[in-house]
C-alpha cells in the first residue's frame, strides 16, 4: 500500500471506488488513489480472475484497468481525478453492453 | 474538414517538447499530442505542478530543471493536446488521435515520434501480484502525488532509476526493507574500458555515487549476487523470496516490491509503419534505424529521445532540436547548408552526452533470467501465459512470434505486446538456439491503443 506525504496543497476532491467515498487531491491519477487503498487491485483478469493492480502507471501495462464514471477498461494511470467521479472496480471479461 | 500541420508530434517529454520550440522559431505550423495529461513526458511528469514544491526540492535539481523547458514550450506556440491517444498512422501522414471518447485524423507533412520509452519488462513469479510495480511507477507516483510505499519497501534489480529512486524515497523519509541488487558481480571491472570518459564526465558519475551515498549512509541493506526473485502471495502480495548465486534462498515479509530492470525505447508506431529496426546488442533491444537527421527509413517520419536509443534526458533534448533542423531542412524551410552549419554544434553536443552511456549499458544489464523465465512466471501478463507455455508452443513446429501469437494468443490483450514482446523473443531464441536478432518481434499492427467501436464511429471521414 502507499501513502500521501504530509504536504496538503489544496483542497481534497472527493471520489467515490465501488461507492465509498474517497479523498483525492487535484491533479493526481486515479490510479495513485486505487494504490492508497486496502485493496490495491483495480479488476480481476477476464482470462483467470486473478486480481491486478496499478503496475507501471504510465499507460503501458493495461492492468490498472477501471470502470470510471460507468465506462469500463479505462487506464486508470491515465485518468486525472475529478470531483464526484465513480470509480467501481471491475470484475472478469467484460460484456459488449458494459 | 480535415486538420492540417506541417509537423506532428506525439509525446511532449524533453524530446518533443524541444523539437516543438525549435520548430516554432523557424515558423513551422506544429501539433503535439500528449497521452499525459500536461508537458514533461515521464522524466519530468507533473512538474509544472510540482517543481516549486517540497517534493520539487525531494527530486531534485535534474527534475526541477524541467520547469524552465515546459514554460518554454507552452509559450512556443505549438498546438498541445494532452490526454490524447494515438491508434493509427498511414502514411502520407494521416495521424489518427483519439481524445475523450472522439477519434480524430489530422494530416502532417511531417511526423516526429517522440514516444520515449518504456521499463523494460522483467518478468518473475508472482511479478502480477498487487503489490509488485515498477520502480519507475513508484517514481511517477511520488512525482504526480508525492505518494510513498507505507511501509518498508523492496526494492529487486539494477541501473541508475533504483538508485535514484531510494535516495529520493529516504529524503522523503521513506523506508527501505532492502534492495536486492541484481547487477553482475564485477561491475566496475566492466566498466573500466570507459574510464577515461568517467573522468571527463566526473559530474555525472558524481551525481550517481552521491545517491549511492545517501542509501548507504541509510544503512539500506543491499543483497548482493541475486540470480532470481519470486513474489508470493494470495491475490496480493505478501512475500518476497530471493535465490543467490551460492544458492540459497531466503524468504522475507514485504507488503510492496519495485521491480528494474532498465528501459527500451517503445517501437510499436515504427514497428506499425514498417520502418526498418536493428537489434542492439549493447542495450538488448530493438531500435529504429535512422538516419543523420532521426529520419526512419520512411521519409517524412522521424524518431527522437529515447525511442531513438535509451540515452537520457539530456540527450533527448538535444536529438529533438537536431530532428527539428531535419524537417525544416526537408520542408525547404531552412536551407541544407544552414541546416548542416546549426548541426554540427548539436551533433558534437549529443556525442559528448553519450560518452557514458555504454559504461551504464555494462555496468546494468538485464539480469539473465528475465530472459530465460522459469516454466512458471507468467509472461504475457495480459492473456496469463506462462513462460511453459509458450516453450510448449515452440515445440509445435518452428514458430515466429506471429505464428507463437496465433497458437497461444500471447501479445493479443491490450497491452498490444508491450509487456511480452522482447520475453517472447527471447524464449523463441533459446528454444531454437538462435540469436535473439534473427527472432525478431511481434508484427505490430493498429489500433495501437484499444479503441471502442462508438470512438471509430466518430471519426472524421470528409476528406476535404
Amino acid at each position: 500500500m502507499f501513502k500521501k506525504l504530509p504536504e496538503p496543497l489544496s483542497s481534497p476532491l472527493t471520489l467515490y471506488i465501488d461507492g465509498q467515498a474517497v479523498e483525492a487531491e487535484r491533479g493526481e491519477t486515479v490510479a495513485a488513489v486505487l494504490l492508497r487503498q486496502r485493496t490495491l487491485a483495480s479488476r480481476t483478469t477476464p482470462v483467470l480472475e486473478s486480481p491486478r493492480a496499478p503496475f507501471c502507471m504510465m499507460g503501458v501495462c493495461f492492468d490498472c484497468l477501471a470502470i470510471i464514471n460507468g465506462e469500463a477498461s479505462i487506464q486508470t494511470c491515465l485518468v486525472t481525478v475529478q470531483d464526484g467521479m465513480h470509480i467501481e472496480r471491475q470484475h472478469g471479461r467484460r460484456s459488449v453492453t458494459s | 474538414m480535415k486538420r492540417k500541420y506541417d509537423v506532428i508530434i506525439i509525446g511532449a517529454g524533453p524530446a518533443g517538447m524541444s523539437a516543438a520550440i525549435s520548430l516554432r522559431k523557424l515558423n513551422l505550423s506544429v501539433l503535439v499530442v500528449d497521452e499525459q495529461p500536461a508537458p514533461g513526458g515521464q522524466i519530468w511528469r507533473a512538474v509544472e505542478r510540482v517543481a516549486s514544491s517540497a517534493t520539487g526540492k525531494i527530486l531534485g535539481d535534474e527534475y526541477r530543471a524541467g520547469e524552465t523547458i515546459a514554460l518554454r514550450f507552452r509559450s512556443c506556440g505549438a498546438v498541445y493536446e494532452p490526454d490524447t491517444q494515438v491508434w493509427k498512422i498511414e502514411p502520407g501522414w494521416n495521424v489518427f488521435l483519439k481524445h475523450n471518447g472522439q477519434a480524430e485524423a489530422v494530416y502532417a507533412e511531417q511526423v516526429i515520434l517522440a514516444t520515449g520509452a518504456q521499463e523494460r519488462p522483467a518478468p518473475f513469479p508472482g511479478w502480477t501480484l498487487p503489490g509488485v510495480l515498477t520502480v519507475g511507477a513508484a517514481q511517477i507516483l511520488l512525482k504526480t502525488s508525492r505518494q510513498i510505499p507505507s511501509e518498508p519497501v523492496w526494492v529487486v534489480g539494477s541501473g541508475p532509476l533504483p538508485i535514484l529512486y531510494m535516495a529520493q524515497l529516504l529524503r522523503a523519509g521513506g523506508k527501505i526493507a532492502g534492495w536486492v541488487d541484481t547487477s553482475p558481480p564485477g561491475g566496475w571491472r566492466k566498466a573500466l574500458p570507459w574510464a577515461g570518459a568517467a573522468i571527463s564526465d566526473w559530474y555525472e558519475i558524481g551525481k550517481g555515487l552521491t545517491w549511492l551515498h545517501e542509501i548507504r549512509k541509510a544503512g539500506v541493506r543491499r543483497v548482493r549476487g541475486v540470480t532470481s526473485v519470486r513474489a508470493l502471495g494470495d491475490g496480493q502480495l505478501e512475500q518476497l523470496e530471493y535465490t543467490q548465486s551460492n544458492g540459497s534462498t531466503v524468504r522475507v515479509n514485504a507488503s510492496v516490491v519495485l521491480s528494474h530492470e532498465g528501459v527500451v525505447p517503445s517501437i510499436h508506431i515504427t514497428q506499425s509503419l514498417g520502418c526498418k529496426h536493428t537489434w542492439s546488442t549493447q542495450q538488448s533491444c530493438l531500435i529504429p534505424v535512422l538516419d543523420e537527421w532521426g529520419q526512419t527509413s520512411e521519409p517524412g517520419m522521424y524518431v527522437a529521445g529515447d525511442g531513438a536509443g535509451i540515452g537520457g534526458a539530456k540527450v533527448a533534448c538535444e536529438r529533438g532540436e537536431l530532428v527539428a533542423i531535419g524537417v525544416a531542412a526537408r520542408a525547404r524551410r531552412l536551407d541544407s547548408a544552414v541546416a548542416e552549419q546549426r548541426a554540427l554544434p548539436v551533433r558534437e553536443k549529443i556525442n559528448r552526452l553519450s560518452r557514458l552511456r555504454p559504461m551504464l549499458d555494462a555496468l546494468y544489464p538485464p539480469r539473465a533470467d528475465i530472459l530465460k523465465p522459469s516454466d512458471d512466471t507468467i509472461v504475457c501478463r495480459c492473456e496469463e501465459l506462462t513462460a511453459g507455455d509458450i516453450r510448449k508452443a515452440t515445440a509445435i513446429a518452428l514458430p515466429g512470434p506471429n505464428q507463437l501469437k496465433a497458437f497461444t494468443r500471447a501479445g493479443m490483450g491490450p497491452c498490444q505486446g508491450r509487456q511480452c514482446g522482447y520475453t517472447i523473443s527471447n524464449i523463441i531464441a533459446e528454444a531454437q538456439q538462435k540469436p535473439v536478432a534473427e527472432v525478431g518481434f511481434y508484427r505490430v499492427r493498429p489500433p495501437l491503443k484499444p479503441i471502442t467501436l462508438a470512438e471509430v464511429a466518430s471519426l472524421n471521414t470528409d476528406e476535404g
